[in-house]
């Protein structure tokens, strides 16, 4: 350990420049140039024009790129003390949307707030996220082992989940399970009792169809054959394949797009921005694409990595997963591949608080990153 | 410490490494999709994305234009804005057509029709909504677009008739399509196309229709046309130059009046018609839009017969317009010669019956001069009862009596000539009363006005014409504009001048049956023939008593007949004119005839140089 590791892991605030420099650029630049991928997305969604779209989003990334930044900078020790009143917040809010929200397609997740809709169950994931690494932070292997230890994170993801589910929203409430799940295995969740879970839920799951709403049942129905309803509801995976596959290796070139242009392809600038993206520049465009989002997931991992505390290295995690879930499950959704659901591609799709909120989990990320070395025990005394 | 820490952070990068992991497999399944997707069936997609994008449509055809001989058009085609409805286009028809009676209201039988049309044709052939559309109408309809789904404002031609009832029966009409002519052709299910259902319009179709073309249209997902990607254009229909003078045709429609009447104006050398006249008449493009049941009781209870065109489909006897074909057959037949005379006492005994001449006293001693000039009966029962009606009927028929004629148009009567063996196929015995009358054109015979021009015309030109109306088609002129292309009639030329002769002696000589029709016109001379020929029998009772056929209901009143060529010493124009219960042909008829004859000369640059010519003191 060099003088200055030392120095820095004992030095509970180093100076603003040490931590600048500790920023991860690299990542950051990953991160622009998915933006600017967005931007292009973005300019040929609006047939060839930064209005509406891809001005507004660049002002949008710009400032939550500062936020990130601003973030990094935050004691990752404070993060943590400050992990389980979010936690709260979210939950709060998650009551509050269910009481007075907007409701949308059927269901009620939207707030008002700053002129943007804002769904509370996108930040709800990061605070539980950072709650469940707050508690896990002191878990060791042997407390893993204790069943109830595990009770009230268990609880802790529940109570979210349940409330997301009377939105209802089943596909964020299920990514937030997951979430939940991949922290548990993080902290060293044994592997039978992963699996119990999830013979747990196979069984669940045919009562829980039932118990689903029309347009989820439909959703789902039509997913499953989406032909059989060609104007209906599986127009729009029709039209997405469609989009994709004349795509073929080579795209159609910038701004050439025959779906995206001539509006075939439904809400192109949210979630099927991906699919404009793939029509375009084709196979080796959309792989690229693909290896991008790849790398960054991946980056956020090797954070998680070489972070040197517990909190810190499942907060990481989370972020990465919930970045990739939401990757891939938007991406599989406009390959047809899973039921269509109101997923964006972060930092690519247009909307607002999904930038926000997806900016924000960087910048914890981020401040994970900056903050890799410092002293943060992982005994219950020290919190 | 630092070895439990140390542990923990094994385990953890043991399952982070083992979530990596998995993430990338499922990335990695995703781009084996997308592979699948984008290549494996990326040929499949491409064309549906192409069909997506690409609507294909018919364009129709522009019709091809009637023209008069002088290249005026008699029947063409104007810009017609319209509003059109694409069914597939709209997720409520019966909205969408609320939506758009709102703006431009639509009557219920309208309606009505629109909704038949929807039902008839496949969902993507727009349906015609409403026609002949105002600037301010489009307008209201351009801004209103987004309530309006499916339904567009689209440019069309429809056909106008310039020259409306003058030339209604020989031009006819269009009228929309019906379901077997869509049927036979799907270029018809096209908005705004009609199809011709009378006259040269009928006739002609498939040369006026032409071929429909089509237009790949890039589209986008509400169906709005982004731009045109290729074009094949159909084939115009082709433009129809008829024989037909308009302005002649007008002329002469002029000249009939108020009269139920037709004529027609002839050229002796090649058959060509000028003028085909039918009165009263009726606006053709009335049809184009569909004929109310109103107008259509007017007209088919109308006894004058509007929609008839009396020169091919009105029938009458000939009366003594047929005496030269009765001279004529007299001739060949050597029964009589021209020289040989007739002593017309006023009547004729045969058997028990006794033939009155028209003339009660009796013309006396007449030659065939003489009995053309003052067209007695007597002389024509003579000679009808020396030559026999089989000779005479074959007379009638080498002059286009009673035999189908080339004319182009539909609906047209044969006429009919009587002969011995039709009377007794009849089961009844053929009399020689029945020849004596045939001699005056009167009995069985049955004739139409087009058919006794043509006799004049080939009376004129001792050739045998047949009247048609198309002069070309496109740029190929039609065969038969030139006289040698006409075989002759192969009448001794001096059997034929006798006829001329008793002709020109009717209108010219001062003791002619029809004075009225001679021509004002210095130089040029007329020839004709008066005819009249009662409609219901006369009785000896009533002749003694004074008859008098203008007192009578106009419906019982005789018609008036004449038939003419001029000049005579040159034939140039023949014509004939039929008044329906115009009484005397020498009084109702002649003037007309001559009126239309001076119009025909007068338009005739070769003629009025004549007429100038002869204007002038003689040096």
């Amino acid at each position: 350990m060099s003088l200055l590791e030392r120095r820095l892991i004992r030095d509970t605030s180093f100076d603003f420049t040490a931590k600048l420099l500790r920023v991860s650029w690299l990542y950051t630049l990953l991160l622009c140039i998915l933006a600017g991928v967005g931007y292009a997305a973005l300019y040929s969604a609006a047939g060839g024009s930064p209005e509406p779209y891809a001005a507004k989003q660049t002002l949008r990334f710009a400032f939550g790129l500062g936020m990130m930044v601003a973030i990094a900078m935050i004691d990752i020790r404070f993060i943590a003390r400050l992990a389980w009143p979010a936690y709260a917040v979210g939950v709060a809010l998650l009551v509050l949307v269910l009481r007075m929200g907007h409701v949308g397609k059927g269901a009620q997740r939207w707030i008002e707030l700053g002129g943007m809709q804002w769904q509370p169950s996108e930040l709800m994931k990061l605070c539980l996220i950072l709650a469940l690494a707050a508690w896990f932070h002191k878990a060791s292997w042997e407390r893993m082992g204790n069943l109830l230890f595990l009770v009230p994170p268990a609880l802790a993801v529940l109570v979210p989940v349940g409330l997301i589910l009377k939105q209802p929203n089943l596909g964020t409430a299920l990514i937030t399970a997951m979430l939940g799940g991949t922290l548990f295995l993080g902290a060293g969740l044994r592997w039978w009792k992963l699996a119990l879970l999830v013979a747990a839920i196979v069984v669940a799951v045919p009562v829980a169809y039932h118990h689903l709403h029309d347009y989820q049942r439909a959703r789902i129905d039509t997913f499953l054959n989406p032909e059989s309803d060609p104007l209906g509801a599986g127009y729009n995976i029709i039209q997405s394949k469609i989009a994709l596959g004349s795509g073929g290796v080579w795209g159609k070139g910038f701004l050439q797009g025959t779906q995206a242009h001539l509006n075939f392809l439904p809400e192109k600038q949210t979630d099927f921005i991906f699919t404009v993206w793939a029509e375009e520049f084709g196979l080796v465009g959309s792989l690229a694409l693909m290896g991008l989002l790849g790398v960054i997931v991946l980056g956020g991992m090797a954070i998680a990595l070489r972070c040197r505390n517990q909190f810190g290295r499942l907060v990481a995690l989370g972020i990465s997963m919930n970045f990739f879930l939401y990757v891939f499950v938007n991406i599989a959704m406009v390959m047809g591949a899973i039921p269509v659901g109101g997923v964006p591609l972060p930092l690519v799709s247009h909307g607002g608080s999904a930038m926000i909120t997806v900016m924000l989990g960087f910048g914890v990320l981020m401040s994970v990153h900056v903050h890799r070395d410092v002293e943060f025990g992982n005994s219950q005394d020290e919190l | 410490m630092p070895k439990r820490e140390g542990r923990d952070r094994f385990i953890f990068t043991r399952r982070a490494l083992l979530i990596a992991g998995a993430q990338v497999a499922a990335l990695g399944g995703l781009a084996a999709r997308l592979y699948q997707v984008q290549v494996i069936e990326g040929e499949r997609y491409a064309t549906l994305a192409e069909t997506n994008r690409i609507s294909a449509r018919l364009i129709a055809p522009p019709r091809g234009r009637l023209l008069d001989r002088a290249g005026v058009v008699v029947a063409g085609n104007r810009l017609n804005w319209r509003a059109l409805l694409v069914a597939e286009q709209t997720d409520n028809v019966g909205a969408t057509l609320d939506n758009f009676s709102r703006i431009v209201p639509l009557a219920d039988h309208e309606r009505a029709r629109i909704e038949r049309d929807i039902r008839r044709h496949r969902r993507f052939i727009p349906v015609t909504l409403r026609e002949f559309l105002t600037w301010e109408d489009m307008a209201r309809i351009e801004v209103n677009a987004p309530d309006l789904p499916g339904i567009l404002v689209d440019v069309g031609t429809t056909r106008v008739y310039p020259f409306g009832p003058t030339l209604a029966h020989v031009v006819g009409y269009v009228a929309p399509p019906n379901e077997r002519d869509v049927a036979d052709d799907p270029t018809l299910a096209l908005p705004g196309i009609r199809v011709g259902r009378s006259g040269m319009e009928k006739v002609d179709e498939a040369l006026l229709r032409g071929r429909a073309g089509a237009v790949q249209l890039e589209v986008n997902a509400v169906g709005r046309v982004i731009r045109e990607l290729d074009r094949q254009e159909g084939t115009p229909g082709q433009d129809v130059t008829l024989t037909i003078d308009a302005t002649l045709q007008s002329q002469v429609l002029g000249h009939l009046g108020e009269e139920s009447a037709s004529a027609v104006v002839m050229d002796v050398r090649n058959g060509e018609v000028l003028a085909m006249s039918t009165n009263p008449s009726f606006d053709p493009s009335l049809f184009n839009s569909g004929v109310s049941q109103a107008q259509w009781v007017e007209w088919t209870s109308n006894r004058r017969a509007p929609l008839i065109n009396k020169a091919v489909a009105g029938l009458y006897a000939p009366g003594s317009t047929f005496k030269m074909v009765v001279a004529l057959s007299g001739l060949e037949a050597k029964s009589i010669s021209p020289t040989e005379t007739v002593f017309c006492p006023g009547y004729l005994d045969f058997g028990d019956r006794r033939f009155h001449c028209w003339k009660r006293g009796g013309h006396g001693h007449l030659d065939m001069r003489g009995g053309l000039k003052n067209s007695c009966d007597v002389y024509f029962y003579e000679v009808a009862r020396r030559t026999g009606m089989d000779r005479i009927a074959a007379m009638a028929k080498r002059f286009g009596l009673g035999v189908k004629l080339d004319i182009e148009l539909p609906g047209t009567r044969t006429g009919f000539v009587p002969t011995r063996e039709w009377r007794i196929a009849q089961g009844h015995p053929w009399n020689i009363g029945d020849t004596i009358v045939s001699g005056i054109g009167q009995g069985y015979l049955q004739l139409t006005p087009l058919s006794l021009a043509t006799m004049a015309a080939r009376i004129a030109s001792g050739r045998a014409v047949q009247p048609h109306l198309t002069r070309s088609i496109g740029a190929a002129t039609q065969p038969g504009a030139k006289p040698e292309e006409w075989p002759s009639m192969g009448l001794p030329e001096r059997s034929l001048q006798v006829v001329r002769d008793g002709m020109w002696a009717v209108v010219n000589d001062p003791h002619g049956t029809a004075p009225l029709a001679k021509l004002a016109l210095p130089g040029v001379q007329m020839a004709g023939k008066t005819g009249s020929v009662q409609v219901r029998n006369v009785s000896r009772e009533q002749r003694d008593r004074g008859y008098k056929s203008e007192n009578l209901p106009w419906e019982f009143r005789p018609h008036a007949l004449f038939v003419a060529y001029a000049p005579y010493d040159a034939p140039r124009y023949a014509l004939s004119l039929v008044v329906e219960h115009g009484n005397a042909g020498a009084e109702a008829a002649a003037p007309i005839a001559r009126a239309i004859m001076t119009d025909v000369l007068t338009r005739d640059p070769a003629a009025r140089l004549r007429v100038a010519d002869a204007g002038k003191p003689k040096s």
